[in-house]
């Protein structure tokens, strides 16, 4: 038995589609998705935006040494990514031959995001991969 | 009413193991790549598998012709390597596809022609008019043990087609299937790696099941394969769909556009509907081709597609067959191994 279905449920639109929130009144977008517009608060008009996913590194970093659960990955790249639209967000990056640089400008793949062990969920999910090649 | 293909995406992993190199490690000889007339395999990466690819294929097909997900009312997933044995692949396609939940979903297990037999469950559904559009898949990361004849070829890949009744890219104009109980290749539940009947995967198998659908339609519809100018043949290796279309009449030249398995491998239920998208990628309003899937256990479904004057429109809406082979990363045993999971940590 798992206790995190639950928990992995709810965040599905999230993991999936980069669902989140956009506030009318002030244009701001959340992700992840806030249900008041800290700007706006009682005037906000909040609504859900279903995020492009493209966007460009902000800082990356590369994991050589991992958790039980990612160590068959190593080494992999994690970034913090500015979206398009403007939030900013941690995720994984695919790289290709020529690795993860600031600047450089990625596209939403989905992929598995991990796994429960060999018996419990599988979490899937967005990743990001370079736009170009 | 005429029923087919509104719209068509694939996906292949960027990732590749030359033939060549699974030679080396096993000793087997530099002339295996010649004999099985594969020349390297797609190897998906540590955190694809048959859904990932199913998800990415399908976002290409909606993508292609701007399709509104929320018009699908089916989606049937082909594969051999679901990822859980109970839990639907459909299910998180329709999710991450942002169809409504209004749908019907089935996934659909017939070794490598469950993607086809998606297609006709969806043909059925759309021409009597019970649903708008339905979403076939074949996908797979095909498993072939380690020193195993099946590694050579055990690739990953997949293809979705939009099916409905309006806007076709392609019309299917007819279906006949041939299905009987032959167990040339299998997998028990719970087992890793299949099992097969070497030579016997041949003639009683393959080549009778391929013939027989293909020979049933060619004879219901009162044609030749002369009438076809492409023809699509399930590819577990390079060698036989060029027998089975020689044996049919059909020409080299019919089938090269289609004939993707030296460059990739067999990706069992996306192996021929890629082969179909790669001759979509190609064809022409008016163009007639002709395809039969071929599946372990067994059986083969043959179809005959006409290509319609919207294909020019849609084509250029999503990445095609060959900008997925042109990205090839290469890999060495090793590294295939850590992929595919072969080495136990």
């Amino acid at each position: 038995m798992t206790d995190n279905a639950p928990r992995f449920w709810r965040a599905i639109p999230q993991r999936y589609n980069l669902i989140g929130t956009h506030c009318s009144n002030c244009n701001e977008y959340y992700f992840p998705p806030r249900n008041v517009c800290p700007n706006c608060r009682r005037s906000a008009q909040m609504e859900e935006h279903k995020f492009k996913g493209t966007g460009t590194v902000v800082s990356c970093t590369t994991i050589y040494s991992a958790t039980e659960d990612f160590k068959r990955q190593t080494p992999y790249h994690l970034a913090i990514i500015q979206l398009d639209e403007g939030p900013r967000m941690t995720g994984q990056v695919i790289s290709g031959p020529s690795g993860v640089k600031i600047g450089m400008k990625v596209k939403p793949v989905f992929r598995i995001l991990g796994k429960e062990g060999e018996r419990g969920i599988i979490y899937y999910g967005t990743k990001f991969a370079p736009l170009e090649g | 009413m005429a029923s087919g293909i509104i719209s068509y995406g694939v996906y292949i992993p960027r990732f590749r193991i030359r033939v060549d190199e699974i030679a080396r490690v096993w000793g087997d000889g530099e002339d295996i790549s010649e004999g099985l007339r594969v020349y390297e395999k797609s190897v998906p990466d540590m955190d694809e598998d048959a859904v990932t690819i199913a998800v990415e294929a399908s976002r290409n097909a909606i993508r292609r012709a701007g399709i509104d997900p929320k018009r699908i009312g089916a989606v049937y997933a082909g594969s051999e390597s679901h990822p859980y044995a109970v839990k639907p692949t459909g299910t998180i396609i329709g999710e991450a596809i942002c169809t409504s939940p209004n749908f019907t979903a089935a996934d659909f297990e017939f070794a490598c022609k469950a993607g086809t037999a998606a297609i006709q469950a969806c043909l059925g559904l759309v021409s009597s008019n019970l649903i708008d559009l339905g979403l076939a898949v074949g996908t797979d990361v095909s498993q072939g043990a380690p020193g195993d004849m099946l590694e050579y070829t055990a690739a990953a890949g997949g293809a979705a087609y939009v099916i409905g009744s309006s806007d076709l890219a392609a019309e299917i104009e007819a279906f006949q299937s041939f299905t009987t109980d032959t167990p040339d290749f299998w997998r028990r539940e719970g087992m890793p790696y299949p099992e097969h009947g070497g030579r016997f995967t041949g003639e009683p198998a393959y080549f009778k099941h391929v013939t027989s659908a293909a020979l049933g339609l060619l004879r219901r519809l009162d044609r030749v394969p002369e009438d076809y100018d492409y023809a699509v043949f399930h590819q577990p290796n390079g060698k036989f769909p060029a027998r089975v279309a020689r044996k049919l009449g059909f020409s080299k030249e019919q089938i090269e556009p289609g004939l993707v398995v030296p460059m990739i491998g067999n990706t069992y239920s996306g192996s021929c509907l890629l082969g179909l998208a790669a001759t979509l990628d190609v064809a022409k309003p008016g163009d007639s081709i002709f395809v039969t899937s071929f599946g372990s256990g067994a059986g083969s479904d043959a179809f005959s597609i006409k290509v319609k004057d919207r294909i020019e429109e849609i084509r250029d809406g999503a990445p095609s067959v060959r900008d997925y082979i042109s990205k090839a990363q290469y890999l060495d045993y090793a590294m295939y191994a850590k992929h595919k999971g072969k080495l136990r940590l």
